[in-house]
């Protein structure tokens, strides 16, 4: 096993503050999926997530047509969150790098239990943050004081007020 | 300012800080009391969200509470651990923590010197729910692993047993259970985490009764359940409420879908849901407060039984003294391993004289409050044999360290001198 990751706060808070829209690759329509789960989540935070996925393609998933490919997703998207088995993520990777400038893609993000050093390599070499083994999810969540409602250890102190939207 | 949960804050922060921030809205620093039972919906879509836990947030105060919420957090926080489950008592806490585990027909094994309420809880009522539990003198751990069944769903152990001062080798335990493929369940109550951080040792899960030294002021019942995050529910099909499709939630599976979240997750959504033993947002608040102190009191706690123990030890009415701190006790070795910074404050002496004379030096207290309880900033005082291990066998209450002549203190936090002179002065008049 190699050595658990560790990303700042500050790195994920940056990640995730300037991203605006989200290709899900294995994305699932169906509903007890976690990825299902997390695009479900992340739309509600105000992120355009487009669902990628060869098995779904053409199926609407929350609203949204699902791609066969990265390549076939219409417009920009800054981040690629992997829902793959680690030993597929590096395709899915190396599609993106393929893409990264027609697409303006800027990230990469490996799910929970995703990880491959190999491919982050290349990703970073050419120049896109990588995050792996988390879940976007559950970070959003911990920075923003939400996953502490259901009892977890968030790891963060903090006396500074946030400041709230009331919408 | 915020670190990464590996470089963590030190302990004497997090127990002011973790888990709660300024209260958003208003900047209300300290915690707000949530006294609320249902939190209204942003629209049904939210609902629907919310009810398949696809987004966090609260629902009904059965499951979850914000107030509650911040103290699962911190002492999720203080155990080092991923998640954490209030209830209402430590009582409530110890089902809570067997029952995604536990199936009707399938065993456990506990320490048979747990605390009496226990072996009372365990080996009476659980029968109730075909949960059979065997005891077992863990001191030798071999006896742990001849326990072992097929069904064995998980080993129970105090870090620090009330009322004894007996010391469980708890990497020795986890050895076993990580070989069966089970997890290992330290009561962490007696030695709280401050002195005993049974996750570095292998715990997989810990229970409190936050009763105790966690409240600490003798204000309020409570109990919690805490996660290490790092057991795999689904590495063989022990555990099937974690591994296998939930049939209340589509069948979605909550190893699968909630990673090292899943116990806790299942503990607020299917334990409390069903088993409803929650915990009231104003003994949260409590609570909190008394943890906000816990290093302080522990330090003082431990030292002032020290010389408590001490003191009994050279007292010529005393026969003997159980203290895990005592250079004589047979745990010390164990005590420096597991509970460097002390080992406690509540332990047993015998009374030249037998029952009786523990009766009457329990009576003939002034400054030592006779109660059942442990943990208070007061000195208590008990005679177990006659009360908290009166349900129990007399072979089980001479293995759980409640024999007749036995009496039980917890040291609280007064003027050491009143302490030892309450004590000389009951135990003299007792003589008489
Ligand atoms: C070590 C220990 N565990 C569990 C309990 C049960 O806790 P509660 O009384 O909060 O139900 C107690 C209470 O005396 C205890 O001392």
């Amino acid at each position: 096993m190699s050595e658990p990751l560790t990303y700042s706060d500050e790195f994920l808070r940056g990640i995730l503050a300037g991203v605006r829209a989200i290709a899900m690759v294995g994305a699932s329509p169906k509903w007890t999926r976690p990825s299902y789960f997390a695009m479900k989540y992340l739309q509600e935070k105000g992120y355009r997530v487009i669902p990628v996925n060869p098995r779904a393609a053409g199926q609407d998933i929350l609203g949204e047509t699902c791609h066969a490919t990265l390549a076939e997703v219409p417009g920009d998207f800054d981040m690629v969150d992997i829902f793959r088995a680690s030993d597929a993520a590096g395709e899915s990777v190396d599609e993106a790098l393929a893409l990264k400038d027609n697409k303006n893609i800027r990230v990469i993000w490996m799910q929970l239990g995703v990880r491959d050093d190999a491919a982050a390599a290349r990703a970073e070499a050419a120049g896109l943050s990588v995050v792996m083994d988390r879940c976007p999810k559950i970070e959003y969540g911990r920075l923003h004081a939400e996953l502490s409602w259901g009892g977890f250890n968030s790891g963060i102190v903090s006396s500074r007020r946030r400041r709230v939207r009331i919408l | 300012m915020s670190k990464d949960r590996k470089e963590g804050f030190g302990f004497e922060t997090r127990m002011i800080h973790a888990g709660s921030q300024p209260e958003p809205v208003t900047g209300a620093r300290q915690t707000p009391i949530h006294q609320n039972t249902s939190y209204v919906f942003h629209d049904t879509d939210h609902a629907a969200s919310l009810f398949n836990l696809q987004t966090f947030g609260f629902i009904y105060s059965r499951l979850t509470n914000p107030t509650v919420a911040v103290l699962e957090e911190r002492i999720a926080s203080l155990e080092g651990g991923r998640g954490a489950t209030a209830c209402a008592s430590g009582h409530a806490a110890q089902i809570m923590a067997l029952f995604p585990l536990m199936d009707p027909g399938d065993d456990f094994i506990a320490s048979n010197r747990l605390y009496g309420g226990s072996i009372t809880q365990f080996g009476k009522t659980f029968k109730k729910f075909d949960w059979r539990c065997t005891f077992a003198d863990v001191d030798e751990t071999e006896n742990v692993r001849r326990a072992l069944t097929p069904k064995t769903k998980a080993i129970f152990v105090e870090s620090l047993a009330n009322p004894g001062g007996v010391v469980s080798d708890l990497e020795s335990l986890s050895a076993i259970a990580r070989e069966a493929g089970i997890p290992l369940i330290v009561d962490n109550t007696m030695a709280t985490p401050y002195l005993c951080p049974a996750f570095q040792y292998g715990a997989d899960l810990i229970v409190h009764s936050t009763t105790k030294f966690l409240s600490g002021n003798g204000t309020s019942t409570g109990g919690c359940v805490v996660d290490s995050g790092t057991f795999d529910w689904a590495a063989n099909d022990k555990f099937p409420s974690l591994s296998a499709p939930e049939p209340a939630y589509h069948g979605l599976r909550f190893a699968e879908s909630f990673g090292d979240m899943a116990y806790t997750l299942h503990s607020h959504a299917v334990a409390l849901r069903d088993l409803g033993a929650t915990m009231a947002p104003m003994n949260a608040f409590q609570t909190l407060l008394g943890i906000e102190t816990l290093s302080l009191r522990m330090e003082r706690h431990c030292a002032n039984a020290l010389a408590v123990a001490r003191f009994l030890e050279n007292h010529e009415l005393v026969a003997w003294v159980s203290y895990a701190g005592l250079e004589s006790s047979p745990y010390r070795d164990l005590a420096k391993k597991y509970l460097p910074k002390g080992a406690g404050s509540v332990f047993t002496f015998g009374v030249k004289g037998g029952y009786e004379s523990g009766v009457k030096t329990v009576e003939a207290c002034e400054l030592f409050s006779h109660l059942a309880n442990i943990g208070d900033t007061r000195s208590l005082i008990l005679h177990p044999a006659s009360t908290t291990h009166r349900q129990l066998t007399e072979e089980q209450r001479a293995a759980a360290g409640a024999g007749p002549d036995v009496v039980r203190l917890s040291i609280g936090l007064e003027t050491l001198d009143d302490i030892t002179s309450d004590l000389d002065q009951a135990l003299r008049r007792a003589a008489s």
